[in-house]
Order: C-alpha cells, then sequence, then structure tokens
C-alpha cells in the first residue's frame, strides 16, 4: 500500500490526518515541521507528501521547495493543506513546486478522495 | 468512511492551550517599540493553528473567533498594521475570551456567548469593523455549488470537450496527465485524442517534460464545475479550453477564441456567483453553527470523562531511556545473585557481598530516575506570573518588574500543582503590601518600578523559592502592635525578629487598614503556612525596613521521601527528618537548668532551649535512663522554634519512604508519618512543630 508522510506541527491535526489514512491502509508517516520532514523524507522516499504551511523551523512552502530538489520527489505528488483566506499561498506553494492543495477545514473523505485522486 | 473526530478533540484542546500559554507570553514580551518579528510570528502561527483546528472539529464559534483574531496578526506581521500597546492589550483579552471558550467545550458546558460576542466586537472593532460577512468562516465548497447552466441546443447532446495542453513543466510539480485524464473518464464517456506534435525526437527529448497535448472529449450529463475541479490545481501549467457540445456546436458558426483567458472567464464569474450566494446567508449560518456547537458540545460531554486536573505527565524519552538502562542493570545484578545463591560456599561471600552492593546501588539510581520522571521545571508554575503581575500592577497603578530565575530547577510534579497558590498569595503580597506607589518610590530615593524577584534552586535536599521584592519592608513595630492589638501575644512577650516577622501567619492576623481585593482579607498568609506545612515545608521571612522583604519557601524535593535520622527513645524506634535537625549533642548536668513553670530547658550556645522528654509525649516506656546527661539530645527547628528532643541513642540515617499514617489510621499529633523499616517494623516520623505544640500544651501537666 502507499505511503504517505504527513506534516503538521499541530498533534491533533497530525493524528486525524494520521488515522485517517491508516484507517483506508495507508502506511503514514509523521513529522512535526518542515525540518523534521526532511528527514525523514530522506530516510525513506514516500508516495505522497501532505504538508502544512504555517510551521516553525521550516514552514510548508520551504519544505517543498526542499523536497523538489530531491531527485527522489522530482516527480511526487506535494500536496499543501491551506486555508481558505490564502490565495498568495497557493501561488507561492505552486511556485516552490506544490502539486496541489487541499483546503482547511476539510474532512477525513475530503482527504480520502483527495489522496487517492492524487495516487492515480 | 465515518471517523469519530472526537478522539481528537482533547489532543486538539491541550495544544490548544499551550498554544494560548505561548501567545499570551509572547504578547506580554512584545514592544510596540521595539517588534521582533519572529515573535509576531510565532504568536501568528498560534491563532492560525487554533483556527484550523477548531474549524476541522466543528468548533464553529472558536474557528470564527480566532479568524479575526488572525487576520489582525497577519496584518501586523506584515506590517500593513502597527503594533501598539492597547492591540496587544486588547489580545491579551482575547486569549482569556478563548481559554474560557474551550475550558467550557472541553467540560461540554455551555459557551457564554455574550461574552464572546462582546470580545469579538471589540476585535472586530479593532480590524476597523470590516463587516462580519467576510470574516464569516465558510468552508470552500469543495462541490455541490450551483452549475453554470448549460445551453442545449435541441439535438447536440450534453457533454464537454477539453483541450489540455500541459505545459512543459507540468510533471515537475507531480502532477500526471494520465491521472487528470483517468479521473475525467470517472464521470462520463470519455474519448481521448493525443496530440504529439511538440514531441521532439528521440535524442532531443527531455523526459522531464511534458510534450504531449490532448483532444478530450467527454459525454453525459456533467457539471462544468466537476471538470474544473480536476484541473484545479494544472490551471496555471497548462492551456485549457473547455467548451460544452452546444457551445462548439454554436461556434462552429463563429469563431470562439480558445485560448486559457476566456476558460478561466467563464471560470471566474461561476465561482463569484457562489460567494454572493453563500454571503447573505452568514445570519442564519450563524445560527446553526450554534446548534451544531451546541451538540458538538453536548456530544462531548456524553462521550468523554470530564479530564479537568489531568494526571498525565510528559516526560522526556531521554528519561525513559535512563529507566529503561537502569532496569537492565539491575536484572544483571539480579541474575549474577541468583546463580550465586544457587551454589552458594562460604567463601564466595566476597563475591555475595560485592553483589549486594551493586544491588543496592542500582536500586538506588533506580528509585532516583524514578522520582526524576514525576519532576517538572518550576517554570510550569512560574509562567502565568508574569502576566499576573501586568495585569495587578497596572490595575493598582504601580510599575512593577517581574525577574525570574531557576525556572529549570524541576520539582516532583504534586508540588507543582500545590504551590502555585501558595506563591500567588505571596506574589499578591508583594505586589500589594510591599512595593510603593510610583510616587513614593521616587520620594525615598528609589527607582519608580519596583523590582519582584521569583527565584528556585535546589539546597540541600530542599527545593527554595525565594520571593524578594525591593518594596517598603516588614515594620516589625507595626506587626508587633498588630499582634497586641488582637490579643495574639501578650505586652511583655520579648520576641525575636523572626518571630515577629512569623505573626503574619497567625490566623486573622492583617496589618491592612483596607482589605484590598488584590490580597485579600487577612485569612491569605496562615492558609499559606499551613498548605506549605502539609507539604513537609516552610516559609522563612527575611525584611529590612525601607529595603525590601524575601519570602522563602522550603519544600522537600519530594513528598514521598524522606532523609531521616532514627533514633531511640526505650523500645520505640523514631524519625527524625533530617532538615529539622540543627544537631546532637549529649549533655552535662551544668548546661541543663530548670526553668519555672516551663519545664527544662538547656543552653545551647547564648539560648535557652526547652528539652522534650519523648518519652513522657508519646507515652512510651522510659528510656534506659531518666538522666538527660546519659541519653542523647536531638536539637531540632521548626517553623522557627527550637527545642531539644531527648532519646536514648542515635541508630543511623537512612532515607524513609513516608506512609501516611491519615491514610492508614488517622493523623497524630506530633506524628507526620510513617515508615517500614528494613527489619519490618514501623517507626514513626516525627513532626518537629507538631511535637512543639505538643509538649507546650503538656507543659501544664509537667511535674
Amino acid at each position: 500500500m502507499a505511503s504517505i508522510l504527513a506534516v503538521d506541527d499541530s498533534a491533533s491535526m497530525r493524528q486525524m490526518v494520521s488515522f485517517t489514512l491508516k484507517s483506508a491502509g495507508y502506511e503514514v508517516i509523521e513529522a512535526v515541521d518542515g525540518v523534521d520532514a526532511l528527514d525523514k523524507a530522506k530516510v525513506q522516499t514516500v508516495d505522497v507528501v501532505v504538508t502544512d504551511v504555517n510551521m516553525p523551523n521550516k514552514d510548508g512552502i520551504a519544505l517543498i521547495r526542499d523536497l523538489r530538489a530531491l531527485p527522489a520527489y522530482k516527480f511526487k505528488p506535494i500536496l499543501m493543506l491551506t486555508t481558505e483566506s490564502g490565495p498568495e499561498k497557493k501561488q507561492q506553494g505552486k511556485q516552490a513546486g506544490a502539486t496541489g492543495w487541499i483546503v482547511k477545514p476539510f474532512n477525513p473523505d475530503q482527504l480520502l478522495k483527495t489522496i487517492k485522486k492524487v495516487l492515480g | 468512511m465515518t471517523i469519530d473526530m472526537a478522539q481528537f478533540h482533547q489532543v486538539f484542546f491541550e495544544e490548544s492551550f499551550e498554544g494560548l500559554d505561548a501567545m499570551e507570553t509572547g504578547l506580554l514580551e512584545l514592544d510596540p517599540g521595539n517588534i521582533d518579528t519572529e515573535e509576531l510570528n510565532t504568536i501568528f502561527r498560534v491563532a492560525h493553528s487554533i483556527k484550523g483546528g477548531s474549524g476541522t472539529f466543528g468548533f464553529n464559534q472558536v474557528s470564527n473567533y480566532t479568524h479575526v483574531m488572525e487576520t489582525l496578526l497577519d496584518e501586523m506581521r506584515d506590517r500593513r498594521r502597527s503594533v501598539t500597546q492597547p492591540a496587544l492589550n486588547l489580545l491579551l483579552g482575547s486569549v482569556d475570551c478563548l481559554r474560557e471558550m474551550l475550558n467550557a467545550l472541553q467540560d461540554g458546558n455551555e459557551i457564554d456567548e455574550a461574552s464572546v460576542s462582546t470580545h469579538k466586537n471589540l476585535l472586530d472593532q479593532e480590524l476597523g469593523g470590516s463587516g462580519i460577512t467576510e470574516t464569516e468562516v465558510i468552508p470552500e465548497s469543495n462541490s455541490d455549488s450551483p452549475t453554470v447552466p448549460v445551453i442545449l441546443g435541441d439535438d447536440v447532446e450534453p457533454g464537454w470537450h477539453i483541450a489540455f495542453s500541459p505545459h512543459k513543466p507540468l510533471l515537475r510539480f507531480g502532477n500526471d496527465p494520465v491521472r487528470l485524464i483517468r479521473e475525467l473518464a470517472d464521470l462520463g464517456e470519455l474519448s481521448v485524442v493525443v496530440d504529439c506534435q511538440s514531441l521532439p525526437s528521440f535524442y532531443d527529448l527531455d523526459p522531464e517534460d511534458c510534450h504531449l497535448s490532448w483532444d478530450l472529449k467527454i459525454k453525459g450529463d456533467i457539471s462544468r464545475v466537476d471538470i474544473d475541479d480536476i484541473f484545479d490545481w494544472v490551471e496555471d501549467d497548462c492551456d485549457l479550453a473547455i467548451r460544452s457540445f452546444a457551445e462548439v456546436h454554436a461556434g462552429q458558426e463563429q469563431s470562439i477564441q480558445a485560448d486559457p483567458q476566456s476558460a478561466e472567464k467563464i471560470h471566474e464569474p461561476a465561482v463569484t456567483a457562489d460567494e454572493n450566494q453563500e454571503n447573505p446567508e452568514p445570519e442564519q449560518a450563524a445560527q446553526p453553527d450554534k446548534t451544531v456547537c451546541a451538540q458538538e458540545s453536548k456530544a462531548t460531554k456524553k462521550s468523554t470523562a470530564k479530564n479537568t486536573g489531568s494526571s498525565s505527565i510528559r516526560v522526556d524519552t531521554s528519561k525513559i531511556d535512563t529507566l529503561i538502562n537502569m532496569v537492565g542493570e539491575l536484572i544483571i545484578t539480579q541474575s549474577m545473585l541468583s546463580l550465586l545463591g544457587e551454589t552458594f560456599e562460604a567463601n564466595k561471600l566476597d563475591q555475595l557481598q560485592s553483589g549486594l552492593g551493586q544491588l543496592e546501588r542500582h536500586t538506588r539510581e533506580l528509585q532516583e530516575s524514578v522520582m526524576n520522571i514525576r519532576m517538572l521545571p518550576i517554570s510550569f508554575v512560574f509562567s502565568r506570573f508574569p502576566r499576573l503581575v501586568h495585569d495587578l500592577s497596572s490595575k493598582m497603578g504601580k510599575k512593577i518588574e517581574l525577574k525570574l530565575s531557576g525556572e529549570t530547577t524541576e520539582v516532583d510534579k504534586t508540588v507543582i500543582e500545590l504551590i502555585s497558590d501558595p506563591l500567588v498569595h505571596l506574589l499578591r503580597n508583594s505586589l500589594d503590601h510591599g512595593i510603593e506607589m510610583p510616587e513614593d518610590r521616587i520620594a525615598v530615593g528609589k527607582p519608580e518600578t519596583g523590582t519582584i524577584h521569583l527565584n528556585a534552586f535546589h539546597r540541600g535536599g530542599n527545593i527554595i523559592i525565594e520571593v524578594s521584592d525591593d518594596g517598603k519592608g516588614l515594620d516589625k513595630e507595626q506587626l508587633r502592635a498588630k499582634a497586641l492589638e488582637k490579643g495574639l501575644i501578650e505586652e511583655h512577650t520579648i520576641l525575636t525578629d523572626k518571630q515577629i516577622y512569623n505573626l503574619i501567619f497567625m490566623p486573622g492576623f492583617s496589618t491592612a487598614d483596607q482589605v484590598s481585593e488584590v490580597s485579600g482579607r487577612g485569612v491569605g498568609m496562615d492558609v499559606v503556612n499551613k498548605n506549605i506545612q502539609g507539604l513537609g515545608g516552610s516559609v522563612n521571612i527575611e525584611s529590612n525596613l525601607g529595603i525590601g522583604t524575601t519570602m522563602a519557601i522550603h519544600l522537600p524535593l519530594t513528598l514521598a521521601i524522606l532523609d531521616g535520622q532514627s533514633v531511640v527513645v526505650g523500645n520505640e524506634i523514631y524519625i527524625v527528618p533530617l532538615v529539622s535537625i540543627i544537631e546532637s549533642i549529649s549533655l552535662s548536668p551544668d548546661n541543663i537548668s530548670l526553668v519555672a513553670g516551663k519545664g527544662e530547658a538547656f543552653k545551647l550556645r547564648d539560648e535557652y532551649l526547652p528539652i522534650i522528654r519523648m518519652h513522657k509525649i508519646f507515652q512510651v516506656e522510659a528510656p534506659k535512663s531518666t538522666e538527660l546527661s546519659e541519653g542523647m539530645l536531638v536539637v531540632v527547628e521548626g517553623q522557627g522554634f527550637r527545642c531539644g528532643l531527648f532519646v536514648d541513642g542515635l541508630l543511623g540515617q537512612y532515607q524513609v519512604v513516608i506512609k501516611s499514617l491519615e491514610a492508614n489510621y488517622r493523623k497524630i499529633n506530633g506524628i507526620s508519618g510513617a515508615t517500614i523499616l528494613g527489619n519490618g517494623s514501623v517507626a514513626l516520623i516525627l513532626d518537629v512543630p507538631g511535637l512543639n505544640r505538643l509538649s507546650q500544651s503538656s507543659e501544664q501537666h509537667y511535674a
């Protein structure tokens, strides 16, 4: 089954995302910020990365940029979790190389639908 | 899939409360004259996180409220709005409001609507009255929006014609045209024609670029929005032209420019139409939100047990690792001893003793490690004080700076929980009665801003927390006079300075003519003292009139274990807490005197201290000898009073585990607990202040 790296500095969000994805049979690796995520992404190449934007130490945008620089992640789907009030964030994300976004707040079904869409 | 979101609520609450604490600290530290951007960002992120989380978990009121805070903070960090002290104070108030809301939700209670909307209005006003309609959080609808009506010709079947030309870098975004096309295929009957015109020769081909484009025809009654959704992410990375079959049919008569701009123009009105439709609804939307929220909170009430004062601890994993190592060592030692025991012979005694020595060492280390787990830095208690001092000093019109040191000092969790209220009381005391008004301070040559210093450190098995201020100090004369007035002492009573200061611990004592709202009704200090004593500690006061006061709370590092000196009285063994012992002496008849009406006393340097004959107090069998000079005198101190305990002799010093007498039997005056000795017998642990009181009351019966 596919593996997903879920990045969010909020523990409750991380747990929700992780639980949802695991219940659907995906393997989930959690990270608490951009630095943690980059480390974990290098240790194991995952199939999808889902990341929050606003995080300490390294935000989502910087993470996406750094991931795209890694050969293993050149073409991997990387999704941003973004709130509805930021079309600029979406733009920034795209410029950094994001595949797409999931709008917060979202419910588990929306998350799963989007992951399925991205895994093809 | 139905996932029960309630399982994440508790974590959300916990992290939100932590975030609010961080936000509060940040807001207190922000200086409008010199803004730390990183600090602002941190504060913003807290608001953002709480907003996101509360939205996800359905706490819409919290989400809406936090949204305004977030907007304000976002503008501040972008420099679109100036950071002013009033704005910061407003945000500080919002922190309180949010705490209340979250507490209510966590406990399953109703949110105080009136209070919330008052606060929210203040925030909205600060924001510049940008209407509620804009700030209402309406989740972006991913589906179920009204469709753009498709104009059907008479015999043109429903469907869409999509010209999809990815730009070269599309693949580098992790988007795959094949996936998109597959998604499209799920919507209806799809025919796909690929266009390879732009494909370069094999050798010139960069496989990481997308060189293909597609002509897609999809039949079916499909909404335009569903198609837009599929291409949502790649909008900017491709040329996309979506036309209904009807349009194509009509357009074959006129040429329509199939270019991305028109595709987007069709795209946008659909979006704005949706927004306009939803905006007039906020009033009605607000109502369902409230009922939803109320239902949510009731649901949480049923499903989760009330978690206030949850007894859980966050532990550094390194502490757990240390523990695991220790247990490992212990197991090795145990195996070794076990093996030794199987084939033991007298000549192996050395090995046995060394093994037992190791066992003792490892057990002790393990014990320390375990106790260490329950230790938390005292910053947990200190953290809310800056805010307290900030609020109270503004309320009183005083200028006060709070200095904290030793925040990393670790203390047992129970102590943390019980020390908070007493410390607050001492702080309030300093704030109210200690530090003078700015004018008064200047008048005596002090700086306008008073300082209160909270300092925590370890010393000899105790933790000491000092609350020092550079205020007006304690007036001994005033204290004496007040005590006299209240009949707590007598005219001729001679008191040491220390004893005068300790007068403030007597119930009903207060020198404040006006009991202020801040420090209470003079019932405070004795309760503080009682609480601290209940923890096995004491409060020491030092003061200099005009210069300042320092109140120091002494507490044992852990409540469960005590370092004690065991003493023999007749057939009984008692444990005297080491912290109470000043020294142990043997007496010669010349230091002993009889004081009329007060019993026996002995001379220690310049003082005469009472002797307590333990066997009389506790009515146990008489010691070996009732001759004072044949036994030992253990000089102890408790709460400023000293005395000598007459015992047969001293045994060893041990670390004993305190077992509660109250829990197993009942409270006994003079005894603070019991312990089980190595030989299985029970030894009682002495409570020195209690013993003192006992002896004073029984003096009337002294022969």
